[in-house]
């Protein structure tokens, strides 16, 4: 018995998450295209998904070693580094991409049918592929200096968990209003640019929370700042007991994220039937 | 009898125009400013003035499993908008649509061809955003390259395609989908007459298996050979649903033949002139009065006019102006001393094959070369795209040129 579709204004859709389900083979697809076409002409190819965030750690670990930022003892200060900014790389790709994801995607919206969130999951998607490639780098260097990271490295796809919703909550927030407002699309590497300089990636967190002279009420909007939770958890998952957790910001990570989730989802769901018609 | 494939009651879609951004897209800024602005102003409305717009209106209609639906109209009817609803792209603004089974849509050649993926791997891309399967595409893959004959470029980037290929490529996968309902907009205007003619095939094929296909395109030919159910759509509103031979007719016929039938206001000082026109008539090569031309038909312009006395070396002359003010003609008649009296002069076109398009007359009357009555910027004469020209319609567009008259051109091997 074939499906029956009932087309009507403002009609919500019942099977909405399981439209998305059934969907899942043009998510696998979409996500493929990116992965291909990113490095199509280019003489390295798949090198690059490993060059790039080898770059960025060379640089913040530059400029952390230029300013001499505290390093817990007995840690080197390139694995440090290279902790916080796998994390910050993903989401700050992943962001960006899922904020631009469906105006570079304009002709599939006004074209053909499929529910609209494919768009945005499978740019995160290819974010996270890129992730998991560059992890190798960490796993190297974890191997090179003899640093055995313990029990606690089980946590990290918790955290990962954690960006992943970050990302994409704020991701999806930005994309539908990129749809009727452009200007979107340049406050979003304002927005990365400046996400950088407050996240703990080229110094650490310790240094905001145990420092005696900052007033509580910094260290909270600190805080606030969902990535600072990531961040922080991934060196606690990979540099074990020389890095701690501050609970109380920890969990503001989670509701921040949590919350961001859900208002992204919720925002996407309200503007997506008009997508066709605006963009 | 059986469930309707679709049924649509009361279809309606409004759009608001906004006539103070001109942009597509708005600006924060100017969201902003706006509201401020409307904060101090005591009529909200004064800031903004919002047009609506109904592109579609009041449609209904049924179609049985396995119907082949032709909708046609001229340029802004409502056609794709109507394809928009029913393939789910956009929503209604009122009325509902019941869809039993799955649809696949085709509104545009290659929706989501990458033009940097091989024909292998948009083949694979394509199928899956038209809503194929992995396992679906893998078992007719062989069946969609055979189909678009680019066996040999299989791995090559589909940038480097001609576009026949790239055509022939993106519909065979689109002519492989097994959907219960296919929507097929204006795909083949592009592509080689051969091709077309197994696409067409291809597409009854489909509805032979008890599918329905929905069928937009301005060449008459083609929804005639394919469809029979027409739909015929004007400013939104559904004017006729019918067998479609019926439908096409009329079509061409034009809704209302006022536009062909120019009555010309009789000039204050008419007695003191020669004489003056009073009506200017579009006729087809049968004398008919027609709105529109189809391109490559003959065409006559029949122009009503009264001489108060004797004329000395009278003549009639028409000008045929492009939409771009650009003269291409002047025609008149031989210069004759004429009685007073109701003449009718006729100007009869059959050589000049004018690409489809709008055109502005230019009507003169003349005694001894001074003009005394000329019409300017009153009389259109439209070709339209439907085409009666069977061989080349597809070079048939406004790059073609304004005149389409073939040259008389030969091809002799050397030897």
């Amino acid at each position: 018995m074939p499906s029956r579709i009932i087309i009507e204004h403002g009609s919500k859709s019942k099977s909405y998450w399981k439209d998305i389900w059934n969907y899942r083979g043009l998510l696998y697809f979409l996500a493929w295209r990116d992965v291909l076409v990113r490095y199509k002409q280019t003489s390295i190819g798949i090198i690059w998904s490993l060059l790039r965030p080898l770059m960025t750690i060379a640089v913040m670990w530059f400029i952390g070693w230029l300013f001499g930022s505290h390093v817990p003892e007995g840690v080197p200060r390139i694995l440090v580094v290279c902790a916080a900014t796998l994390p910050w790389s993903f989401f700050s790709s992943a962001f960006s991409d899922a904020s631009n994801s469906l105006l570079v995607n304009s002709n599939l919206l006004s074209k053909v049918y499929f529910p609209r969130l494919l768009i945005p999951i499978s740019s995160v998607l290819v974010c996270l592929i890129d992730f998991l490639i560059s992890f190798a780098i960490l796993l190297f260097l974890l191997v090179v200096f003899r640093f055995n990271p313990g029990w606690k490295i089980c946590f990290l796809p918790l955290f990962l968990g954690l960006a992943f919703m970050i990302a994409m909550g704020t991701g999806l927030f930005i994309a539908a209003l990129n749809v009727k407002f452009r200007d979107f699309r340049y406050i979003v590497p304002f927005i990365v640019q400046f996400g950088l300089y407050v996240s703990p990636v080229a110094f650490s967190s310790d240094y905001i929370f145990k420092h005696k002279s900052i007033p509580e009420a910094v260290k909270f909007i600190y805080a606030m700042n969902p990535m600072v939770g990531v961040i922080d958890g991934f060196r606690w998952c990979i540099l074990g007991n020389s890095m701690s957790i501050y609970i109380p910001g920890f969990i503001t990570s989670i509701v921040i994220s949590v919350l961001s989730l859900i208002l992204g989802v919720w925002y996407f769901r309200k503007t997506e039937k008009s997508f066709a018609d605006v963009i | 009898m059986s469930v309707p494939a679709i049924k649509v009651e009361n279809l309606g879609k409004q759009y608001i125009l906004n006539h103070l951004s001109k942009e597509r897209y708005t600006n924060l800024r100017d969201v902003i400013a706006r509201r401020a602005k409307s904060i101090f102003s005591s009529d909200p409305k004064a800031s903004s003035s919002k047009e609506e717009f109904w592109a579609l209106q009041d449609i209904s209609f049924e179609l049985e499993p396995g119907a082949r639906l032709g909708i046609i109209g001229r340029n802004g009817a409502g056609k794709s908008t109507l394809l928009k609803i029913l393939s789910r792209i956009t929503e209604p603004t009122n009325g509902r649509v019941t869809i039993e089974g799955r649809v696949a849509s085709l509104l545009e050649v290659g929706t989501g061809f990458h033009p940097e993926l091989s024909g292998r791997e948009n083949i694979y891309l394509n199928g899956s955003i038209l809503g194929m399967d992995k396992a679906e595409i893998r078992k007719k893959f062989d069946e969609i390259v055979a189909f678009a004959e680019v066996e040999r470029f299989l791995d090559t980037p589909v940038k480097r395609y001609s576009s026949g290929m790239y055509v022939r490529l993106a519909f065979a996968v689109a002519a492989h989908l097994e959907p219960e309902i296919l929507i097929v907009d204006e795909v083949l205007a592009v592509g080689d007459a051969a091709f077309q003619k197994k696409c067409l095939g291809k597409m009854r094929d489909v509805s032979g298996q008890g599918r329905t296909v929905i069928f937009v395109s301005h060449n008459m030919e083609a929804v005639q050979k394919l469809c029979t159910t027409g739909l015929l759509l004007h400013k939104g509103k559904l004017v006729t649903l019918g067998p479609i031979e019926q439908v096409t007719r009329k079509y061409m016929e034009g809704s209302d033949t006022g536009t062909a039938l120019y009555d010309i206001p009789v000039p204050e000082n008419k007695e003191k002139e020669y004489g003056f026109v009073h009506r200017i008539q579009v006729e087809d090569e049968k004398g008919n009065p027609v709105p529109e031309i189809p391109v490559g038909a003959n065409w006559q312009i029949r122009v009503l006019f009264r001489l108060n006395r004797v004329t000395p070396s009278f003549v009639a002359g028409l000008g045929l102006v492009s939409y771009l003010d650009f003269p291409i003609r002047t025609s008149w008649s031989q210069p004759a001393d004429t009685n007073a009296g109701e003449y009718e002069v006729l100007f009869k076109n059959d050589d000049l094959m004018l690409v489809s398009g709008q055109y502005k007359l230019v009507i003169g009357l003349s005694a001894e070369g001074k003009t005394f009555q000329y019409i300017n910027e009153l009389v259109t004469l439209s070709i339209s795209e439907i085409s009666t020209l069977t061989h080349n319609e597809r070079i048939v567009n406004q790059e073609s040129g304004l005149i389409l008259n073939p040259m008389n051109i030969t091809i002799t091997p050397l030897k």
